[in-house]
């Protein structure tokens, strides 16, 4: 890699490149966060995302809004008291029967509705499985523009929303605006945003919306659910310790260093995307744009290159280390402490030296 | 139903595109079988391509097809670990209206001639690899099996241009697998760098290209060559050995390589690149007495499934296109005459190969790999050792008299190689380039 | 039955290769191929019109260069090919490509009949946005199914389709009527390898190709730039920090080095022992 950064300007050729904004959308106002409400549980990313509506709403003066979506008792008071919590000013609550499960057609439905009549100048959704799913069609019944898995928000000073994320490839980043259409949608991974303080009795306003969706126009049943047994699920995200391997290792087999030394440090394991790629892993120890962002404590790096879309997955750790025998390889641009040596060799060193630190008379956990 | 062509390709690299082409556009119809992804995905080569063998295939092939740079200059290097001593030639003649010379890059060179070879109306599958080929009670060829379901077609003629390592025609047995004494493998990187210091460090302009061709200690005794080719945007940078000099030795590629990259009179050419790719690929090395039998009852051999490479001068590529013409206008006689593909008949092959350029100077240069593999040591360490000591004594003006450097030198000849060893090797030299 | 899989053409980021002597990651030129993310739709789609009769039409908005793609649609074993492509949709955002694809198959349904099912991918990983398919569902007025892992059974008589869906904590069982669009997860379906006779006529195929005006795009302000509501204002490479990585020193023994990094981990962050020792006891 050249030593220095490329700083490539992308001739912007669009018509609309100014601020030309129609008047009917100059009644637009106010941030807003759709609440991710499902099985009476709120998921994080949605107060990751309150805090940085908060952020973006105190530098234009406005007010943060949360959109809370669901059925009657089902969770609906408790997260428009958890929104305020958060940061919200107003939530925009909508119960109804018939949006108990999520469904695209009723959530979108329900959304739209909400936007057209309070007309909210930003609009943010975690980039989940359901908040996908619901921001595309939602952006196309609006005919609004819409950028997703932003690891950057701001607002510039023509009050524009400034969105920004990695573009393909991985080595850059580009910062996306919609200049003329309302609202701006984004869409951001969880743990990419930080959680923001929660301010235990902190009150807002409670708009009550009633809307009026009948059962037979909704195509899509819900016939049932199946949980997850919980010996499926990953801490990965959440975890406070991770240690990841990439194409360094050289073979899919060499991961098993990566989860011998994660599991003396009572860590979660990941690897970089191209080791999903090539089958060593599941999709779901991917970390990095596309996978999964994690903010841990500690994070160790072996044998990562660090491309940007990885790159952004980890930035928020405390602590990061590389092990990379190359010492112009981008981690090391994010990396607090570096170690230029062969990561195949380095690892089981590594874990004894930490097994004989931090747990000398402990019994190692059954390898992972 | 079996699907029925009159020819079967296989393989989409210079000789397969060439062959095909050539057998398209005389309105035969050609079945392509590529086992890379896309056509020339498995191709590696530094890479020169001449022009006037291109030519004779496709005669306006500069209109449309991606060149980087057209040859002006060529350097030829000796190398010990601190020095070089060169030879240059650089022409202004070489500024021609239709240059007689090219870098290309193969990934982008291949497209462009696949698709040349497509528009001419060939079928091209790719992904598809042909497993073995298919012979009638008689032992004439018939066509071949894929790895596809069903994967079974049927042609007139099958031309084999499945490449150095090519498994179809040594499985039927129609040519001996490659002895490692008989291929090089040789690595390569693309160094980029702006096209500014590109034609800065090289002194050329607009289009204008260098080649650098060293052999040396570099290769630490064994029989090898390094290279730099100039691209618009980029340096290839290549190093080759005998495989059976790496097995006997223990040394790598990639390790050579880098010793080449980091000699001093390389490394300053390549400060400053970004490195974006790294390839190997084997070489036929064998020359004249490695050719096999280049045709039977249904079946030609072209390229370097053929071995049809001229180490010595570094040709292959149109050694490899010209086969492939050849094969296929002999193909195409005996079609236009209603006769069989027999040996005897596709014999017009060899015959026409034996009359060009190719078997010619392979038959010239038919003792050279024997040559430079046993005396690798001399001509790859010693004599360039050698070498850079004479020039050495001889530039450097230190208040020795002249005629004491002169005997120095000699002195230093004699009593390495011995008077014996310098006119056997010069003999052996002469003879096998003759 | 009849099934429309929307494709894209995109650069192979998969293509990494590692340098054997200083591993590090070559970036260099790579050749497309078909979003990886297509493929399990398009083999779902194949399965099922394998199962219940029908045809496949597969189609891509791109340049010219985008019918590699279709034709390796082809030779997977999709039954026929539609390149949309032309200039006016340079430059075009997710909004103004569901714009193009979706009236594409409303022409597609006039040629052929309307589908089924439309597919799409997951989403690109040039792109991850996720949002064509879902912008093509609402154009459409297509009931939308995504993060699929499965498709149950389809009931032609009843024209209702039952899947199940990935959600936050477990998988939703799902019913919905025809005509619906899905986009399907990674792992749901590998994708065949086409037969010989598949290859053979992919080659041979005659990809059908539109132009704007051919797929009845008549309103051009909804296409390319003027019809995309985001704009790229910057493309820039991020600033590196000040102080590059402190580089511990390398010792003979490996264990001396991980000893050393250890130690500056905890000169580093004090509290990061009793943490570790926390977490190492936890389970």
């Amino acid at each position: 890699m050249s030593d220095a950064p490329k700083t490539a300007v992308a001739a912007p050729s669009r018509a609309a490149m100014k601020k030309e904004l129609p008047e009917h959308f100059k009644a637009y106002m106010h941030v807003w966060v759709m609440v991710e409400l499902e099985r009476g549980h709120v998921h994080p990313v949605s107060w990751e995302l309150m805090g940085e509506a908060r952020k973006l709403a105190d530098k234009l003066g406005v007010e943060v809004g949360a959109a809370v979506v669901g059925a009657p008792g089902a969770g609906t008071r408790e997260a428009a008291a958890e929104s305020f919590a958060y940061g919200a000013d107003v939530v925009y609550l909508v119960e109804n029967p018939i949006l108990a499960e999520y469904r695209n057609e009723s959530y979108t439905r329900t959304l739209t509705e909400l936007v057209n009549v309070y007309k909210p100048e930003i609009l943010l959704l975690g980039a989940t499985n359901l908040g996908r799913d619901l921001a595309g069609s939602v952006a196309t019944t609006l005919l609004t523009g819409l950028t997703a898995d932003c690891t950057e928000l701001a607002v510039d000073a023509d009050k524009s929303l400034a969105a920004t994320r990695p573009t393909f490839g991985g080595s850059l980043l580009c910062t996306i605006y919609t200049l003329n259409f309302r609202p701006q949608m984004a869409t951001v991974r969880p743990r990419v945003m930080a959680m923001p303080e929660r301010q235990e009795g902190r009150v807002g306003r409670v708009v009550e919306h009633v809307i009026d969706l009948k059962e037979e126009s909704i195509i899509t049943k819900v016939l049932s659910f199946l949980p997850d047994r919980s010996s499926q699920k990953s801490n990965l995200a959440y975890a406070d310790v991770v240690v990841a391997g990439g194409l360094g290792l050289q073979g899919g087999g060499n991961l098993q260093l990566v989860r011998a030394l994660a599991n003396v440090l009572g860590g979660e394991w990941g690897c970089s995307r191209p080791c999903v790629q090539k089958g060593w892993a599941p999709a779901e120890r991917q970390i990095g744009q596309t996978g999964k962002t994690i903010r841990p404590k500690l994070y160790i790096a072996a044998g990562i290159s660090g491309a940007i879309q990885h790159r952004v997955g980890v930035e928020g750790a405390d602590l990061i280390v590389a092990i990379n025998t190359d010492k112009n390889a981008p981690i090391l641009d994010i990396a607090h402490l570096a170690v230029a040596t062969d990561a195949i060799r380095f690892l089981p060193a590594l874990t004894e030296a930490f097994r004989a630190r931090i747990s000398p008379h402990a019994n190692d956990r059954l390898a992972g | 139903m079996v699907e029925r062509f009159d020819c079967i390709v296989v393989g989409a690299g210079m000789a397969g595109n060439a062959a095909a082409y050539t057998l398209a556009r005389k309105g035969l119809s050609v079945l392509q079988l590529e086992r890379g992804e896309y056509a020339g995905s498995k191709n590696v080569q530094g890479a020169i391509m001449y022009a006037d063998m291109l030519e004779k295939i496709i005669p306006d092939f500069r209109d449309d097809a991606p060149l980087e740079r057209h040859l002006i200059e060529q350097r030829f290097w000796m190398m010990n670990e601190h020095s070089h001593t060169g030879m240059h030639y650089r022409s202004d003649a070489f500024n021609e209206a239709r240059p007689n010379r090219y870098t290309i890059i193969r990934s982008q060179f291949d497209k462009w001639f696949s698709r040349k070879v497509r528009e001419a109306g060939v079928l091209l599958l790719t992904e598809t690899t042909a497993l073995e080929l298919l012979f009638d009670a008689y032992g004439a060829c018939v066509g071949v099996r894929t790895d596809r379901e069903d994967g079974v077609v049927h042609a007139d003629v099958v031309v084999l241009a499945e490449g150095v390592n090519g498994l179809l025609g040594t499985r039927a047995g129609l040519r001996p697998p490659p002895q490692p004494e008989t291929v090089a493998l040789a690595v390569k990187e693309m160094h980029f760098l702006p096209q500014e210091t590109i034609e800065a460090r090289f002194n050329i302009r607009g289009d204008e290209g260098v080649v650098i061709e060293a052999v040396g200690t570099i290769s630490k005794g064994m029989t090898g060559m390094g290279f730099i080719y100039t691209n618009r945007e980029c340096l290839s940078v290549g190093m080759g050995c005998l495989v059976s000099d790496f097995a006997k030795t223990g040394e790598t590629p990639y390790g050579l390589l880098e010793k080449f990259k980091a000699h001093p009179s390389i490394k300053p050419l390549l400060e400053g690149s970004e490195v974006k790719e790294y390839s190997a690929h084997l070489i036929p090395e064998g020359g004249f007495k490695a050719v096999p039998q280049l045709c039977g009852d249904g079946w030609v051999v072209v390229g370097d499934a053929a071995q049809l490479n001229n180490a010595v001068h570094r040709e292959g590529s149109n050694l490899a296109m010209t086969s492939g013409r050849i094969a296929a206008e002999a193909i195409f006689q005996v079609k236009s005459r209603k006769e069989k593909m027999t040996k005897a008949n596709l014999k017009r092959y060899p015959d026409a190969m034996d009359a060009s350029f190719v078997m010619k100077d392979l038959r010239k240069l038919k003792d050279m790999p024997a040559l430079l593999h046993t005396n690798s040591r001399n001509f790859f360490l010693t004599y360039p050792e050698l070498v850079s000591r004479a020039m050495e004594n001889y530039l450097r003006v230190d208040g020795t008299p002249k005629r004491e450097k002169e005997s120095a030198t000699i002195k230093a000849f004699r009593k390495t190689r011995g008077i014996g060893g310098l006119v056997t090797d010069a003999v052996r030299l002469a003879r096998a380039w003759r | 039955m009849h099934f429309v899989v929307c494709i894209k053409q995109v650069p192979d980021s998969a293509q990494i290769r590692v340098h054997p002597v200083t591993n590090t990651i070559m970036r260099q030129g790579v050749p497309t191929i078909i979003n990886p993310y297509d493929l399990f739709s398009l083999e779902s789609a194949m399965r099922l019109r394998d199962q219940h009769g029908g045809e496949v039409t597969v189609l891509t908005m791109g340049p010219p260069s985008a019918e590699d793609a279709l034709r390796k649609a082809l030779t997977f074993g999709a039954d026929r090919a539609v390149l949309l492509t032309d200039r006016f949709f340079a430059g075009s955002d997710t909004l103004a490509t569901s714009f193009a694809l979706a009236q594409a198959i409303r022409k597609i349904s006039e040629a052929w009949g309307a589908p089924d099912i439309v597919f799409a991918g997951k989403q690109t990983i040039d792109g991850d946005t996720a949002q064509v398919g879902p912008g093509i569902a609402r154009r459409l007025d297509l009931n939308q199914l995504t993060y699929i892992s499965k498709i149950v059974g389809v009931d032609l008589a009843a024209g209702a389709i039952k899947l199940e869906r990935r959600a936050e904590g477990g998988t939703q069982v799902l019913s919905s009527a025809l005509p619906c669009l899905v986009t399907m997860l990674e792992g749901s379906a590998e994708i065949r390898r086409g037969s010989f006779a598949d290859a053979l006529r992919a080659a041979r195929a005659e990809i059908v190709t539109w132009s704007a005006a051919d797929a009845g795009i008549t309103d051009l302000l909804k296409c390319g730039l003027r019809g995309s509501p985001t704009v790229v204002k910057r493309v820039f490479a991020p600033s590196p920090r000040a102080e590059k990585a402190a580089q511990i020193e390398i010792k003979p023994r490996s264990r001396d080095t991980a000893d050393a990094l250890i130690d500056a981990l905890f000169d580093a962050k004090p509290a990061m022992a009793a943490e570790l020792e926390r977490l190492a006891a936890g389970v």
